[in-house]
């Protein structure tokens, strides 16, 4: 290797050597100031979500087949405001005792849904925006193109206690 | 790749005379600090522009946590500086670049002075630069008010104190600044349209000013 003849290198002019060093340092030390500045600004793509706690929404025994609109409150953090929000959930306990508790936001554009109030579409949610309707464990029968959300649902002391709102897990497609 | 956009841009707009007029110009030898290593006084002007970069980055940004309310400012400010990621550097910036950026203006100031600049033909640049100052001076002022905690509020309050004794209109300056009878609501919502929009447009503005009279007038001679 060592003893083999130089090759030709290209030279580097003067000023070629001069752009990259200033352009180099330059665009560090501006890379050092814009950096912190833009991970500043995603930084709400980039915050943990959190995990929320569980409230407790109503008995058991209060609940059946038909689908019950429940008010609750969850506790919300946005930003540095954190406050209490009021939430639904159309919840429904079924014969063998499993309890669902559904989001009433439609999943079409966000109106919000009603059970059994539109003739057509009986023992159905229906959204009275532009007309989708779910089938009672939240199946998206039109117009919207997924099922109902749906809350964690924990029992505890015959209470029914709601989590984290999340996709749909009854509906199989 | 960036040469042939570049060309194909200034085929059709013809942009190089525009920039080679305002970039294209000799440094003079007794201000080039790699000539005479003393000349290092004639970059304070560059630093302090720098610096005022810096402040109007670091603000834009600060802004998009921030709100001028007094029930908010100051959680707005304690989550944006402790939660968000960078903030303590982001709000560092702007916080330690205020001081420095009065530094820097200073130390312009003192060059310009003993290198007798401010003569003819150059004095309305001197009076610019003196508006300039009290610019900055008003955004140091109401900038500070912003976190809204103790030491916004008691500086603030003094400060307003001082207008105040201004002869005869005092009360006027006063009631105009706090927007109301007190230091309060009014107060921030004001001072942040101030901060934000009022002073740096007024900044720029002479900014300007400030570099077209240097270029028309070139740099002062050695002494
Ligand atoms: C367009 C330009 C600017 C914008 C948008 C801006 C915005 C802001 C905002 C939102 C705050 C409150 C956040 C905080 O306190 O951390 C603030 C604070 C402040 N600003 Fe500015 N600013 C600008 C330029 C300047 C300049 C040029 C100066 C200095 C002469 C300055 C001096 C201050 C000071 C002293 C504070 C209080 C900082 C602290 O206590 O942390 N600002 N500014
Ligand atoms: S929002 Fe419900 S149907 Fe459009």
């Amino acid at each position: 290797m060592s003893n083999e003849p130089k090759k030709q290198k290209k030279e580097v002019t003067r000023r070629q050597f001069l752009a990259y060093t200033l352009g180099g340092t330059g665009g560090f030390l501006a890379a050092s100031m814009i950096v912190p500045m833009v991970r500043f600004a995603v930084d709400p793509l980039l915050q943990d979500k959190g995990e929320s706690e569980f409230v407790k929404v109503i008995a058991l025994d209060k609940l059946s087949d038909e689908p019950v609109s429940v008010p609750f409150k969850m506790l919300q953090k946005d930003g540095w405001v954190e406050e209490e929000v009021d939430l639904t959930a159309w919840i429904t306990k079924n014969a063998s005792g499993q309890v669902q508790a559904l989001s009433p936001i439609c999943k079409h554009l966000g109106c919000t849904v009603n059970w059994n109030t539109e003739k057509k579409y009986p023992n159905q949610y229906f959204c009275p925006c532009h007309g989708a309707h779910y089938e009672k464990n939240g199946k998206n029968l039109a117009i919207a193109t997924a099922p109902l959300d749906e809350y964690e649902v924990k029992i505890q002391d015959n209470y029914v206690y709601l989590g984290k709102l999340g996709p749909n897990t009854k509906v199989t497609t | 790749m960036l040469k042939s956009i570049y060309n194909w841009i200034d085929e059709r707009l013809d942009i190089t005379p525009l920039w080679r007029d305002v970039a294209d110009h000799e440094v003079p030898e007794h201000v080039n600090p790699a000539h005479h290593f003393s000349a290092f006084v004639y970059c304070f002007g560059g630093l302090t522009f720098f610096v005022t970069v810096i402040q109007i980055l670091s603000g834009m940004f600060l802004t998009m946590y921030y709100v001028p309310d007094i029930m908010n400012a100051h959680a707005s400010v304690n989550y944006l500086q402790n939660e968000v990621a960078f903030g303590n550097i982001v709000r560092g910036m702007h916080h330690f670049g205020a001081s420095l950026v009065i530094v820097m203006m200073f130390l312009h100031t003192l060059r310009v002075f003993f290198t007798g600049s401010y003569k003819a033909p150059r004095e309305m640049n001197w009076v610019i630069g003196m508006l300039i100052f009290m610019v900055m001076l008003g955004l140091g002022f109401t900038g500070y008010l912003l976190p809204w905690d103790d030491k916004a509020y008691f500086a603030t309050k003094v400060g307003i104190q001082i207008a105040a004794s201004v002869p005869l209109i005092g009360d006027q300056i006063k009631e105009l600044l706090q927007g109301g009878d007190i230091v309060g609501a009014q107060t921030i919502s004001r001072f942040f349209a101030i901060h934000v929009f009022f002073l740096p447009g007024a900044l720029l503005g002479l900014l300007g000013a400030h570099f077209f009279m240097i270029r028309k007038q070139g740099i002062s001679g050695p002494l």
